[in-house]
């Protein structure tokens, strides 16, 4: 094997600075269309990074242009210190990439999947086989290693499009929308498998509109909606900044939301109408629920919870995450 | 080691590794081909048993239909039939021209499509150290290769029926109709990758390979299409492979026909070859 990096002053650069990924006033416009408008990102070493929106954020656009397949419109993009324009496969060397579709061959069993796509790498046959029966492990995937892909099911399919990023042992790891159309219970797995990745020091950069997954996974992570990021930080930062530490839920008959907002408005600091309940956002939830009963109001259902992501993106756009 | 040493991993052993991947810039052409070739020859072991009647039986039969039956129907002077002592003699060269192009097209039509939309096995490539560019001449050494195998037994089988003047007539033949493959394969694939569904390949067969397989001078000479029509044949760059094939085989080559036909489908190849990789890279990164 050769140390590409021995020599190389991108990672030199990248490590002085810490930072795996940088980009500034990024931009991706497909024809009039631009998709993403603008951003600024430095993820470092080591963090698991998010971004988090709803479809059609421009998560995937900027993923694309991170993994060096997609071409950059405008702006500055550094991947390891390197420019995707002109080192795409050294960059791609050095990645782990789990795409939103499943690009697994179907027609391939599944050791296969990992050996071939190890082959693409330059890695040798026998690296490729031993590492095809570690990554197997890891996926716990050990005994499915001669069955068509076509026949796993969806939590399996998407540990084996881990595995197989894994390959080339890469120092960044993408995973777009890693966990959509799986489970609670194989979303878990994934997620244990994504955090022991996380201890091994591998730099994960991951987009989900998932906000449970974001918190559960991220260190940080910024907000993207409409092309642009809307705010920056970790999870309980965003939370804190931009939200309350509780809010408490009411639910009324169909239709009355709206004019019920105007009389619980003075119990919190903001409220937000939602077709079927109000969020009162408050940092005592219960004593808000207290004051809704004196008022004579009687909701058919209520509910005290901590601020969640869901309310900081609420509150930043407008809009609720999932559509 | 100047990275972070991953060598902690307990998911995946021991340091990083990029494989003979340079520090900058992308791999040799070389280096992209072999990368690819397990790839390839797992691909080929999983359908080689379909390819075996098309590449092997079905073109005996049109020799056998074409050239041995329907040819026992025609007795005309060899100057008629551009120097051929027999019917079968004037068809086998274009059948094994004809077969090469329709080879070639068959594996850059669906296959391209479906790594670019149903398999979608191009992007899990091009998410490697792998270019657009690898990855169509990894595909088109594939096409190569089974166009290859596939004329060199047609030759052989029909070599000992007497309808090659000379030994060495075929072998040069041999290299021909393995360019026109590529001819072929290379703009096709360009094509493939500009299409947005597979509804269009019906008019690729329809309209390119059909008429072209009839009118190309496989099965008669052009010279009966009469003058202006004739000259419209050709044109068509078959007819350049079919003509080059044929001189070969019946020993009346042309020079300077012949560095003309050489010249078109050198041309074609590399044309469709840029044209190719320009239209992989674009809808790959759409």
């Amino acid at each position: 094997m050769t140390d590409a990096t021995a020599h190389d002053p991108g990672t030199a650069h990248a490590l002085a600075t810490g930072s795996m990924i940088t980009a500034r006033d990024l931009r991706k416009s497909f024809g009039t269309f631009e998709a993403v408008k603008g951003i600024d990102v430095d993820v470092r070493r080591g963090e698991v990074f998010g971004f988090l929106g709803p479809n059609g954020a421009g998560k995937s656009s900027t993923m694309r242009m991170i993994a060096a397949v997609s071409p950059v419109t405008s702006g500055e993009l550094r991947i390891l210190g390197m420019d995707p324009a002109t080192d795409g496969p050294s960059i791609r060397a050095r990645l782990g990439v789990c795409p939103q579709e499943d690009t697994l061959d179907n027609e391939l069993n599944v050791v296969d999947n990992l050996f071939i796509y190890g082959r693409y790498f330059g890695i040798d046959r026998a690296t490729c086989r031993e590492r095809a029966a570690e990554l197997l492990e890891f996926a716990n995937l050990t005994d499915k290693a001669k069955a068509k892909v076509e026949d796993l099911s969806g939590g399996m399919k998407r540990r084996l499009t881990i595995a197989r990023s894994l390959i080339n042992r890469p120092e960044l790891l993408l995973l777009d929308e890693p966990t959509t159309g799986l489970d609670p219970q194989a979303r878990h797995v994934l997620w244990d498998q994504l955090f022991r990745l996380k201890q091994a020091g591998v730099t994960l950069v991951v987009t989900t509109h998932y906000m449970d997954e974001a918190e559960q996974l991220c260190d940080r992570l910024v907000v993207m909606d409409k092309g642009l990021i809307a705010a920056e930080g970790s999870p309980r930062e965003l939370i804190a900044a931009h939200s309350t530490r509780e809010v408490a839920e009411l639910r009324f008959g169909v239709g009355e939301h709206e004019a019920i907002a105007d009389k619980v408005a003075d119990l919190g600091e903001r409220v937000e109408v939602l077709p079927d309940r109000l969020l009162v956002y408050t940092d005592d939830g219960e004593h808000v629920l207290a004051q809704v009963h004196e008022r004579g109001l009687t909701p058919v259902a209520t509910l005290v919870r901590r601020s969640s992501l869901e309310d900081v993106f609420l509150r930043l756009t407008g809009r609720s995450l999932v559509d | 080691m100047a990275t972070t040493d991953t060598g902690a991993h307990t998911a995946y052993g021991e340091g990083p590794a990029y494989g003979d991947s340079p520090a900058y810039g992308r791999l040799s052409i070389a280096q992209g081909m072999v990368r690819q070739a397990d790839y390839w020859w797992t691909a080929y072991k999983r359908t080689w048993r379909g390819g075996v009647i098309s590449s092997f039986v079905a073109p005996l039969f049109y020799v056998l239909a074409m050239g041995v039956l329907l040819g026992g129907f025609i007795d005309v002077d060899p100057a008629r039939l551009e120097g051929a002592t027999s019917y079968l003699a004037f068809i086998v060269p274009g059948l094994v021209a004809t077969h090469a192009m329709t080879l070639a097209i068959g594996e850059t039509t669906y296959p391209v499509m479906g790594g670019i939309k149903w398999h979608k096995t191009y992007y899990a490539q091009l998410a490697t150290p792998l270019t657009a560019r690898d990855i169509v001449n990894a595909h088109l050494m594939f096409v190569l290769a089974r166009v290859a195998s596939a004329c060199a037994v047609f030759l052989l089988v029909l070599a000992p029926f007497g309808v090659f003047a000379t030994w060495w007539g075929p072998v040069a033949a041999f290299f021909v109709v393995v360019l026109v493959g590529m001819a072929f394969a290379t703009v096709v694939f360009g094509i493939s990758t500009r299409l947005r569904d597979e509804a269009a390949f019906g008019l690729v067969f329809r309209l390119g390979v059909v008429p072209m397989s009839l009118f190309s001078g496989a099965f008669f000479p052009v010279a009966n299409l009469g003058d202006v029509l004739s000259k419209v044949a050709q044109a068509v760059p078959l007819w350049h492979g079919v003509n080059l094939t044929r001189m070969l085989c019946l020993d009346t080559l042309d020079g300077p026909v012949a560095l003309l036909n050489v010249t078109v489908l050198v041309a074609i190849t590399v044309a469709g070859w840029l044209w190719a990789i320009q239209g992989l890279e674009r809808r790959l990164s759409d």
